[in-house]
């Protein structure tokens, strides 16, 4: 307890620096880690804000209520004083039972999961191997212990280089050899007296003093302090090569940044959520912004929905019907490229030369209209289907709709008028079959302030009249059923592939 | 304008906003209970008997490891081709790799560093990438050198935090940390179409897989995944539920539904034509939050990548997890299978990004 008194007090004594803390250890550069000024200030040093703020708060909190379980005197992790040869090691407990209480109380698939999960706790600093700088669990007979609550993440911000540097040349002054300074802690040392070679004769009466206090007290619990010091610096200066727990994702910094700066508004919304209709100036008015609320939720209760068992229902038919096309569920023919090393399956996949299609791809074509168009193949198949039929001009005119969507801004105005005079308009080129309302609809919208979605109602239109009509018209054509067989035989007469499909499902 | 009823109503503003209000609460309940009415069975009981073939002998292998970035992967993206990566990372770089042989084919040195967002454009000529610049910038990746063929699209007032291109390079969506999403012309940088909604900010979006869908979804730190019309602009259905920031949404892959991973560890699925939240994918022993999601092709398996450096693999019929990966040594930043669902991409914090199948 007292130690971490300590920290926090010369922590407001010093001068706040806002050095990058992880630039000491020599795997991060300082490019990479470098922040704009605005928000080091949160992502380090934040003593004072509010811990609830930090990204990582959940996680810890989680961890400590599974901490607090492994403590329970009675339920939790045994924890013992050790006799070893000339000394006594006090309140540890080994991998073994650490591992075998996670097994038993958390609902871990396996042992693996146990271990990691516990290397994780560990990482962040809950409990720590007793003599080892890597933060790590194994399942075997190494000692550990536990952290005190103080030093939990949860419960200080982001420790000052300062602090750290009182701490190591503290380390320097005890001439034991178990807090002898490991390699990377003497170069981490070297770099902070360079830092701060300004107020370093402060920095070493802080150490002396830190020291002088240590040595007043019991061989045991200093042999603990001690410990759970250096656990603490563990996670927060970890060994090189070891992941910084305490790092906190770039875009959650910069929200919790923004969220210390800025006071909440309060809108007076019921739920104090804003809906999404809602615009600037309704917020000023409470009243129309309830009004506002009340609408969308007339217009939501209109709204239709689907049972969760119909939903269900669609899942499990969508499944059935596709996986045979997952390669995660069943191999693919010829191989998975990703396995194998032989691309053939691309290849396959990638032909638009009628006799090399595979028959898997033809067969997809059958499962809905927006899989054959999505097939190159596919499309130029039904292209020449409706050619045959005459209604070649309703695939034109869709495709150019669809196209339209995502043309360049300069040119939508020009490609809108171009569409129109060539399927919609008196006299057309190619003129597709839609209802006078809907011609009429889409001609005002294309003199007055034609835009990329100007042909909606008529695109829509179309593309039912090919699905209901031609669609299942050409799946069951002669000319959709010889293209399948025609592949068909194809396959067969590749008796190698097949062997090797199967061979492989076996091996793997 | 309703003059005279305004006109009475403003002598007593306060029992106006306390009358609206209740009659707010009473729809919203009717609205619960017209949902809840819709429940009428759990999807993982429904599922109970399906056959499990293909799940349970499931097994999936690192199969490549891409090195190179010289910090944190924050994003990758998979080309059209089905073997191309983009990824950037922390380091301000952007990558393009032939994930298949390894190579790297481009290296871009961004402006910023922290490089949050990077995309493919659909005939895999374009790449776009942002981050704390604010920007959403766009290169040609056939040319030689791409940073001199830059274009600088969007501007957002915070960072990107996502982008993609519709259908089209013409074209591309962003999603940033000012809470908005917004719709680009690429060529003249002009903006098409603003999504404003968000409480928070938006972490994540995605286009729906249906040529017709005009419709995407984004979710973010308001903890809402909000679904929109890419025309109106108008967010069309609003989805709650979980307890901490989504930090990624993938539609499923029919475009009915989608699946959000969030801070609170575990990953959903909503349905957009039930209007509600249809299962949720979560364990005691998760604790982390996942970063990313996607579906394989038949749509049966959703891949989770997650802050305690794992990916777990769920069974989106029945709710139970299929399996855990200890992918990598820090934590799964981003993730992605490959258009043609053969292979699953995962990037990390440890530098590194990786292929399994």
């Amino acid at each position: 307890m007292l130690s971490c008194m300590r920290f926090r007090s010369c922590s407001h004594v010093l001068i706040r620096d806002n050095v990058d803390g992880m630039a000491l250890t020599p795997k991060y550069k300082p490019r990479t880690e470098s922040l704009p000024n605005t928000l080091s200030s949160a992502m380090f040093g934040n003593g004072q804000a509010n811990p609830e703020d930090n990204p990582n708060y959940l996680v810890y909190k989680k961890m400590e209520s599974i901490v607090d379980r492994m403590q329970d005197e009675s339920t939790g992790v045994p924890v013992r004083t050790v006799k070893s040869f000339m000394s006594k090691v006090p309140s540890v407990f080994t991998g073994v039972d650490l591992i075998a209480w996670i097994m038993k109380n958390v609902d871990v698939e396996d042992q693996a999961e146990a271990t990691h999960l516990a290397t994780l706790m560990a990482s962040h600093g809950y409990f720590f191997p007793i003599d080892d700088h890597e933060l790590i669990v194994k399942n075997d007979n190494t000692y550990y212990r536990f952290q005190t609550p103080c030093f939990w993440p949860s419960r200080c911000g982001e420790p000052e280089n300062t602090d750290y540097a009182v701490y190591l040349c503290k380390r320097t002054m005890q001439n034991k050899q178990r807090l002898e300074l490991a390699d990377y802690e003497a170069e981490n040392l070297a770099r902070l007296q360079k830092m701060f070679s300004r107020k370093w004769e402060f920095i070493f009466m802080q150490a002396e003093a830190q020291a002088k206090v240590d040595k007043k007290r019991d061989k045991l619990e200093r042999k603990v302090l001690d410990s759970q010091e250096r656990a603490f610096w563990d996670v927060h200066r970890p060994v090189p090569g070891c992941v910084n727990t305490t790092e906190v994702d770039i875009k959650k910094a910069c929200r919790m940044n923004r969220h210390s700066k800025m006071t909440r508004h309060n809108y007076a919304v019921p739920g104090g959520r804003i809906s999404p209709s809602v615009s600037e100036a309704d917020l000023h008015n409470p009243c129309e912004s309830i009004r506002h609320e009340i609408d969308s939720l007339k217009k939501k209760l209109e709204k239709r929905r689907v049972k969760i068992s119909k939903v269900t229902e669609s899942y499990v038919a969508f499944y059935e019907q596709y996986a045979e096309f997952d390669p995660f569920i069943m191999s693919p023919d010829p191989s998975n490229p990703w396995v194998t090393d032989c691309i053939d399956f691309w290849e396959m996949e990638k032909t638009v030369n009628p006799r090399d299609i595979p028959q898997r791809r033809v067969k997809r074509w059958a499962f809905s209209i927006e899989e054959l168009l999505g097939d190159p193949a596919g499309k130029e198949q039904f292209s020449k289907f409706l050619d045959k039929e005459f209604s070649g001009e309703n695939l034109k005119f869709w495709t150019a709709c669809r196209d339209l969507k995502g043309l360049a801004m300069k040119k939508v105005n020009c490609k809108v008028h171009e569409i129109f005079s060539e399927f919609l308009a008196p006299g057309a080129h190619n003129p597709v079959n839609v209802d006078s309302r809907i011609t009429e609809l889409v001609r005002t919208r294309v003199e007055n302030c034609p835009n990329r979605y100007c042909f909606e109602e008529a695109q829509d239109h179309i593309f039912k009249l090919m699905k209901s009509d031609s669609y299942s018209r050409y799946l069951r054509s002669d000319m959709y059923k010889e293209f399948l067989s025609g592949t068909r035989k194809k396959v067969r007469l590749l008796p190698a592939i097949a062997s090797n499909f199967s061979a492989f499902k076996h091996s793997s | 304008m309703k003059m005279a009823t305004d006109g009475l109503r403003v002598d007593n503003p306060q029992d106006t906003i306390e009358a609206l209000s209740r009659e707010a609460e009473m729809l919203k309940k009717r609205l619960e209970d017209e949902k809840q009415k819709l429940k009428d069975i759990d999807m993982c009981r429904a599922t109970m008997n399906i056959e499990n073939t293909g799940i349970s002998n499931f097994v999936m292998k690192q199969r490549k490891m891409l090195k190179g970035h010289h910090g944190k992967v924050l994003c990758m993206n998979w080309s059209t081709d089905k073997r191309r990566i983009v990824s950037s990372s922390q380091d301000g770089k952007m990558l393009v790799w032939d994930a298949f042989t390894t190579n790297k084919e481009h290296a871009v040195t961004m402006p910023t560093t922290w490089v949050m967002a990077c995309s493919f454009g659909p005939s895999g000529e374009v790449v776009a990438c942002g981050g704390l610049d604010n920007k959403c910038t766009v290169y040609p990746v056939r040319e030689d050198d791409p940073a001199a063929k830059k274009k600088a699209v969007a501007t957002h007032t915070s960072y990107l935090s996502c982008c993609t291109f519709t259908t089209s390079d013409k074209q591309i969506l962003t999603g940033s940390g000012d809470s908005t999403c917004a719709l680009w012309d690429v060529e003249s940088g002009q903006l098409i179409q603003s999504f404003h909604g968000h409480a928070g900010d938006v972490m994540s979006i995605d286009l729906s897989p249906s040529e017709t869908g005009n419709l995407f979804i984004s979710g973010g730190c308001d903890k809402a995944a909000m679904v929109w019309d890419m025309r109106s602009g108008e967010c069309v259905q609003m989805f709650e539920g979980h307890d901490s920031d989504i930090n990624s949404v993938r539609f499923y892959p029919s475009g009915d539904a989608f699946a959000t991973g969030s801070d609170d560890a575990t990953c959903r699925l909503f349905d957009l034509r039930a209007d509600r939240e249809v299962n949720c994918y979560k364990k005691d022993s998760l604790i982390n939050g996942c970063n990313s999601v996607d579906f394989s092709i038949s749509g049966r398996l959703l891949f989770g990548g997650y802050n305690d450096y794992t990916v777990n693999v769920w069974d989106v019929l029945k709710g139970n997890r299929v399996t855990i990966l200890y992918a990598h040594e820090n934590r799964v930043s981003c993730l992605g299978v490959s258009p043609d669902g053969t292979a699953l991409c995962t990037g990390s914090w440890d530098y590194s990004l990786k292929i399994w199948a």
